[in-house]
């Protein structure tokens, strides 16, 4: 027995005396807080896989400026304290070059003290605006704001001939804000709201909220919700027979929805959603074409199930500070920051970046396509 | 103002929710019925036996209906396990103590579902159909009938074996007093096992049935438990009818108050008025006022 030990620690020595002068240098470390568990684990689980997955794949390609990159990924389990806990963990112990993440907006605005106060650049991958708006200096995030899917709701509303609107939001982080966004642009648009609905994101019965929609002069319905709140949604509007055009948020643009619904239920309910859940319908030329092609292959291939938009988030995060760190020839944090604010014309998963010294979200509502859901399937509207 | 087509289909949507929460309730009865206690780990039933038939018919490609069958057979033996693993061997304990033993089963069961199913919601198939049925300018889901239908059978059934059969009445009679009831012959750990076997029958039942209205997730048991729980308050803990009655109460008083006030406040409006009915009468509707114990 001794002397297997013995074997094996030889070996283990060996193996790394092996590895190690090909990494001479420091590592680069990206740090990344994703609610892998815990009710947002639908955003943290895509966000670390696609993360450890980058991390591979930069390696393979030869790392950073010459150096290895290290992504370290740290739980949060959905809960902002944990999340701040993380952030000291990775600022002081790890001496990360930048964080990505958290995944959700509660834990990313904990987290923004940390960050402005240790000067390390955040690219965070949750959806609020209030993230960066206003703008702060080290922070920036990668989805889309609530205020550009509301906006391509409403043009396509405009465009239909809609002015009158029922609104059925959910009563947590995301409803509330999309609500808020929701109630503000419409004034701004032309359009007015005349049904104002909630629903609890735990709630299984909407038929309620749907009937006294259904009583008013409504043309049409704007869900705001994650799943699985706007599933129940389909299900009782059919239930109720409701034709009105259904619009429904990005938080439910993903495959789980149209299961959770079923398909004769999701058919033609419309949402702005990111390109990567209609890749095959998006045009050749397209400059996203190549990326998100690759990001689904790689993603699927490894990990035997389907991307979401999602994981999407964490890999434009990490390859917007790639290349800053590249462009910046440096990985000091500062350097990197500064690398960042310049972007300009980079397309990642989610769109086109440009980022600057006031908009540290970079993204307009092109990033969006509207998708109608056809026979179980996106359907891209031109 | 809402018109009677409207105010219909409020009250359908609220029985059917209400059932829900009647068929959580149910399951509490009978442990209290046997044992006094407050079984926390009731809401997890019913879960389980929703997840359990989703899982059956993805991983076993079983038949909707068998593996209905065997999501309940499955869960009863986890009730059965809980006792014989939990409750038993501690119980000369007071039963605060195994109430709060059964609030740690709920946490191990929730948590050996996620780690077992992963943490998505799940749907199941209607068992007869998704095509909704018109009624009086309201219209309902054929799954609602099943959840209406299945919940009173279960409620005589239950009646029946309470009143009439010597087993239920044993059960009952370890609730009123354990030492007298094993003096008289019963075998009180046996009849407490049943118990936990027939409540978890009856949780994964409801939670089998409802699956294909609510969708299923891992954690879908912890608002079951709490608003099945209300529902036997309100009913009067320790009767049936009471769970159901109360269940069905509160799920019409939660659509009407989303239907006619503001669909913001309608949880809060309905427990405002479970409140104040709780203050009028403490047993609950239908409860026996206690202190009548000899």
């Amino acid at each position: 027995m001794r002397r297997f030990l013995y074997a094996c620690a030889v070996g283990l020595i060996g193996v790394l005396g092996w590895t190690l002068p090909a990494q001479a240098a420091e590592p680069i470390r990206i740090g990344a807080i994703f609610s892998v568990t815990g009710p947002a684990s639908f955003l943290g689980e895509p966000e670390r896989n696609t993360a450890k997955m980058l991390e591979e794949q930069l390696n393979r390609e030869g790392g950073l400026l010459g150096r290895t990159v290290e992504v370290i990924v740290y739980d949060d389990e959905s809960d902002a304290t944990k999340a701040v806990t993380a952030v000291d963990r990775l600022i002081k112990r790890d001496r990360v070059v930048a964080v990505i993440g958290p995944s959700t907006s509660g834990s990313t605005l904990a987290i923004l003290p940390k960050v402005e106060e240790a000067k390390i650049p955040l690219i965070s991958c949750a959806a609020a605006k209030k993230i960066v708006e206003p703008v702060k200096r080290w922070v920036f995030k990668t989805p889309q704001s609530d205020a550009l899917a509301v906006r391509k709701i409403y043009q396509h509303a405009k465009k239909a001939g809609l002015s009158k609107m029922a609104i059925l939001t959910a009563s947590d982080a995301f409803g509330a804000a999309g609500r808020e966004e929701l109630k503000e642009l419409a004034t701004q648009v032309g359009l007015t709201i005349i049904g104002d609905e909630v629903f609890g994101p735990k709630d299984t019965d909407m038929t309620a909220q749907l009937t006294r929609i259904k009583g008013t002069a409504a043309q049409a319905i704007i869900v705001w919700g994650t799943n699985p709140g706007p599933a129940v949604v389909a299900r009782n509007r059919v239930q109720l027979n409701i034709g009105l055009p259904l619009y429904m948020s990005h938080g439910v643009a993903s495959p789980k929805f149209i299961e959770l619904a079923g398909p004769e239920n999701a058919e033609g309910i419309l949402l702005p959603a990111g390109r990567l859940i209609a890749e095959g319908q998006v045009p050749p030329g397209h400059p996203q074409k190549a990326i998100l092609a690759n990001y689904i292959k790689e993603y699927e291939s490894r990990f035997k199930q389907p991307t979401s938009t999602f994981g999407g988030y964490a890999w434009d995060a990490i390859m917007l500070v790639a290349q800053a760190a590249k462009r910046a020839k440096s990985a000091e944090p500062a350097a990197v920051r500064d690398a960042l604010e310049t972007t300009r014309g980079f397309w990642g998963t989610t769109g086109e970046y440009n980022f600057s010294a006031d908009d540290h979200n970079g993204l307009t509502e092109e990033a969006f396509v509207m998708v109608r859901i056809t026979k179980g399937d996106w359907e891209m509207l031109r | 103002m809402a018109s009677p087509s409207d105010l219909l289909q409020y009250v359908i949507s609220g029985a059917t929710l209400g059932s829900t929460y009647g068929l959580a309730g149910l399951g509490f009865t009978v442990i209290f019925n046997t044992t006094e206690i407050i079984n926390f780990a009731q809401g997890e039933f019913v879960m389980l036996g929703g997840m359990l038939a989703v899982f059956a018919v993805r991983w076993g490609g079983l038949p909707l209906a068998v593996a209905v069958l065997l999501a309940i057979g499955l869960t009863t033996l986890v009730g059965v396990a809980v006792d014989r693993l939990t409750i038993r061997p501690v119980r000369g304990q007071s039963v605060i103590v195994l109430i709060i033993i059964t609030i740690g089963v709920s946490i191990v069961l929730r948590g050996a579902a996620m780690l077992l199913f992963g943490k998505d919601t799940y749907p199941l198939p209607g068992f007869s159909g998704g095509a909704p049925i018109a009624l009086l300018g309201a219209s309902l889901l054929p799954q609602n009938l099943w959840v209406g239908g299945i919940t009173l059978c279960t409620l005589v059934a239950m009646k029946l074996y309470f009143d009439r059969t010597i087993s239920g009445k044993a059960m009952l009679a370890c609730a009123c007093d354990r030492k007298a009831a094993s003096l008289m012959g019963i075998n009180v750990d046996t009849m407490v096992t049943l118990s936990f076997a027939l409540s978890a029958l009856v949780g994964a039942l409801g939670g089998a049935i409802l699956a294909p209205i609510t969708l299923t997730s891992y954690d879908v048991g912890i608002l079951l438990g709490l608003k099945g729980f209300a529902a036997c308050i309100l009913g009067g803990l320790g009767n049936p009818f009471g769970a159901v009655a109360g269940g069905v109460i509160l799920g019409v008083l939660e659509s009407l108050s989303a239907g006619l006030i503001s669909s913001g406040y309608k949880d809060a409006v309905a427990f405002v008025i479970l409140l104040t009915l709780l203050f009028v009468r403490p047993s609950g509707l239908f409860g026996r006022r206690a202190a009548e114990r000899v």
